[in-house]
């Protein structure tokens, strides 16, 4: 059977120059005048990125290709360059079907109008027709659970109940092809448990195909049959989720037990109230490790920088098994949520305390997040440190290797035992 | 399952190269989504005032006051056949819905940046919905304009069945100037900023509160280059019976405003192509 979708080498060239784009008439004017009268300077300041370079993949029918790879990476160039929002610099893409791109949530959605009209005004912008809203209206208000509000204008509307109703129209669309971009990201998480749900439906029983790029690996291993793993711009590896993601997972996290965390445009951290500098984890002893024995308590040390002062936001970091699944989030404010109402300028240093004989011996990754809570993430660091918990006398040690096969959390909680009968 | 037919179709996405052609059957295919746009524009542009649509009355019936105010009673152009009121109004009603749809147009891809980023859709909507929004307000300035006339006792003569091929090539020109500045103004914000002013150039030099009949005979030649004004004069002529009509010089407003228009719809083509990636 023929691929659904073949991307035959393709690229995509960004230029960028020195003295950023030109985005005014007087910067392109200047230029030319520099160039006629010789004294051109412009030609070398020009600096060409190749955002992707010589990508071929092909998609099968009903396949779920999750696209993972670091910020940068060319992951959602290659989403535009499919969904035709930009063109390829060189090579082609062949599909078959109608495609609906879903790079973000509610595009189009306007304030003023009600959840009723921007349902049709959404479905219109993502490419379905108005019979076909009229037909899927009710079970669209069903899924986004806004049957009361129908007629209310959206910005009335609580950002959960947006979210829901945006993506629920997204849902429904009835496209052969379908390209998300981390739109899971959003909502609580009954609901992002809800649109997974209809994810794995679309692909498992519609039979459609789904282009989807997340950096949360265990959504990747649970919805994609297959993963494109792409590293500056080129495919790194192709093929069965599972295989690629470990690839991604031993390559991308960096070793060792300190990282100093940069930034992929250092100009932004000027618009950021919070960012990240640092990231460690410690061993009982207090010294920089990855090697943490299990038997004792270590730590995660996070140095941050709150550039103005912020209401409302809070500090995460969240721990994954060696498959890519999260295991458990932790946040600042669990046992401060003072801290988490009002943050000074300054810089500062968090530390996280995990007690003895929690995690299971294994690898495990750690992601570190600043955001307000269901609004927006202020910065991110996907995967950022591994480290390993070794088995040194646990519990479980009587069934060493095997002890992954009893999950991640070592759980010890009171049994009775009595006699029933003599 | 998808149906089997779809397998037929292959689509192929690559790097396209010079002057394409404008692709009529996917605006075909996209014309929902246009008149969603429409919608949605007339819908949300009083939204959150206190006067709500009748912004589209109160500001021709300013203007044509104003208007009177400089040009008849300050500066002493006088007009015999129709009050001055009158003559002012038909222009005002018309000149809006020009200007605004230009100044809606030019910054309308810089508004809706955030869809050329996220969807793909033919972006030539976008300008041409705006523009089309902006006829709604002409649709209710040109029943006052009837209104009015009916008030003054003016009866229609046989050239008033003339008068939708004016208001074409108003329409005309500003898709055209529209298709231009939008472009533009997505990649050169310039474009925006230099917009009202020539806004106010243009309407100083198109006989708006005057009539052409006040303009110095060797200069005339150089108004008619103005799609305006023959949309002006033509207007005028045939809903109030103002003045003669010059048959060669309202075929070369028609021309010009064909020429904006095509021209306008080619550069925009052109430019639609890597517009997400410098909006």
């Amino acid at each position: 059977m023929p691929a659904v979708i073949t991307a035959h080498n393709v690229g995509k060239q960004y230029i960028i120059t020195r003295r950023h784009l030109h985005n005014s008439l007087r910067d392109v004017i200047a230029e030319k005048f520099s160039r006629l009268t010789g004294r051109s300077s412009s030609a070398n300041d020009d600096v060409l990125i190749w955002a992707l370079d010589d990508v071929s993949f092909d998609v099968q029918q009903g396949e779920v290709l999750g696209v993972i790879g670091r910020n940068g990476a060319g992951k959602s160039t290659l989403l535009k360059i499919i969904s035709r929002i930009t063109e390829p610099t060189s090579g082609e893409i062949r599909f078959r079907g109608r495609v609906a791109s879903l790079l973000e949530v509610g595009t189009g959605f306007s304030g003023e109008l009600t959840g009723r009209e921007n349902v049709y005004l959404n479905g219109a912008i993502l490419g379905m027709k108005k019979n076909e809203i009229d037909r899927k209206f009710d079970e669209i208000v069903a899924f986004a659970e806004v049957e009361q509000f129908v007629d209310t204008p959206v910005k009335r509307y609580s950002s959960g109940m947006y979210m829901r109703l945006a993506f629920a129209v997204a849902a429904h669309l009835e496209t052969e092809i379908l390209i998300v971009d981390e739109v899971l990201a959003v909502g609580d998480s009954q609901f992002q448990e809800k649109c997974l749900r209809r994810m794995e439906n679309i692909s498992k029983q519609e039979g459609r195909t789904v282009l989807f790029v997340s950096h949360n690996m265990g959504t990747i291993t649970k919805l994609c049959t297959h993963a494109l793993y792409l590293q500056q711009g080129k495919v790194r590896a192709l093929g069965e989720t599972n295989s690629v993601v470990s690839q991604y997972l031993h390559s991308e996290v960096q070793e060792g037990a300190e990282k100093i965390l940069t930034h992929q445009h250092p100009n932004i951290l000027h618009f950021k109230e919070i960012f990240f500098n640092k990231i460690a984890v410690k061993d009982h002893q207090g010294l920089y490790s990855t090697e943490i024995d299990v038997r004792y308590p270590s730590s995660i040390v996070i140095d941050y920088t709150v550039s103005k002062p912020v209401r409302n936001i809070e500090i995460s970091v969240r721990f994954f098994s060696y498959d890519g699944r999260p295991v458990f989030t932790c946040h600042q404010s669990d046992l401060q949520p003072d801290l988490y109402l009002q943050r000074q300028q300054g810089t500062f240093r968090a530390v996280l305390t995990l007690p003895p004989n929690i995690l299971i011996p294994g690898e495990y990754y750690i992601s570190l997040e600043a955001h307000e809570p269901a609004e927006r993430v202020l910065d991110k660091h996907e995967h950022v440190i591994k480290f390993r918990v070794n088995e040194t006398g646990s519990k479980l040690s009587r069934y060493q290797p095997h002890q992954y096969m009893h999950g991640v959390i070592m759980a010890e909680f009171p049994w009775t035992n009595e006699r029933t009968s003599s | 399952m998808p149906d089997s037919k779809i397998q037929t179709e292959e689509m192929v996405i690559r790097s396209s190269k010079g002057i394409s052609a404008l692709h009529l059957r996917e605006l075909w295919e996209f014309r929902e989504l246009f008149f969603f746009l429409v919608w949605r524009d007339i819908k949300i542009r009083y939204k959150q005032t206190v006067l709500g649509v009748a912004w589209a009355v109160i500001r021709p019936v300013f203007a044509m006051a104003a208007f009177t105010f400089v040009f008849n009673k300050l500066a002493g152009f006088t007009v015999n056949e129709v009050p001055y009121l009158v003559f002012v109004l038909c222009g005002v009603t018309i000149w809006n819905f020009f200007s605004e749809s230009i100044s809606f147009a030019t910054n309308s891809l810089i508004k809706e940046s955030n869809l050329i980023t996220k969807v793909y859709f033919p972006r030539i909507i976008i300008p041409s919905a705006t523009v089309l929004a902006s006829f709604a307000d002409f649709i209710v300035a040109f029943i006052l304009f009837l209104i009015v006339m009916l008030i003054f006792g003016i009866a229609p003569t046989a050239g008033f069945l003339f008068f939708p091929a004016f208001v074409l090539i108003a329409i005309l020109a500003a898709l055209g100037i529209g298709f231009w500045f939008s472009a533009l103004s997505a990649r050169y914000r310039d474009i925006a900023y230099a917009l009202p002013f020539a806004i106010q150039v243009l309407f100083w030099v198109t006989p708006v509160g005057y009539s052409l009949a006040h303009v110095p005979e060797k200069w005339r030649v150089y108004f008619w280059l103005n799609p305006m004004t023959g949309v002006l004069e033509g207007m005028r002529w045939s809903l109030l019976g103002y003045g003669e009509l010059n048959g060669t010089a309202v075929l070369g407003s028609f021309f010009i405003a064909l020429v904006l228009f095509i021209t306008g719809m080619g550069n925009f083509t052109r430019m639609e192509r890597k517009m997400a990636d410098f909006i």
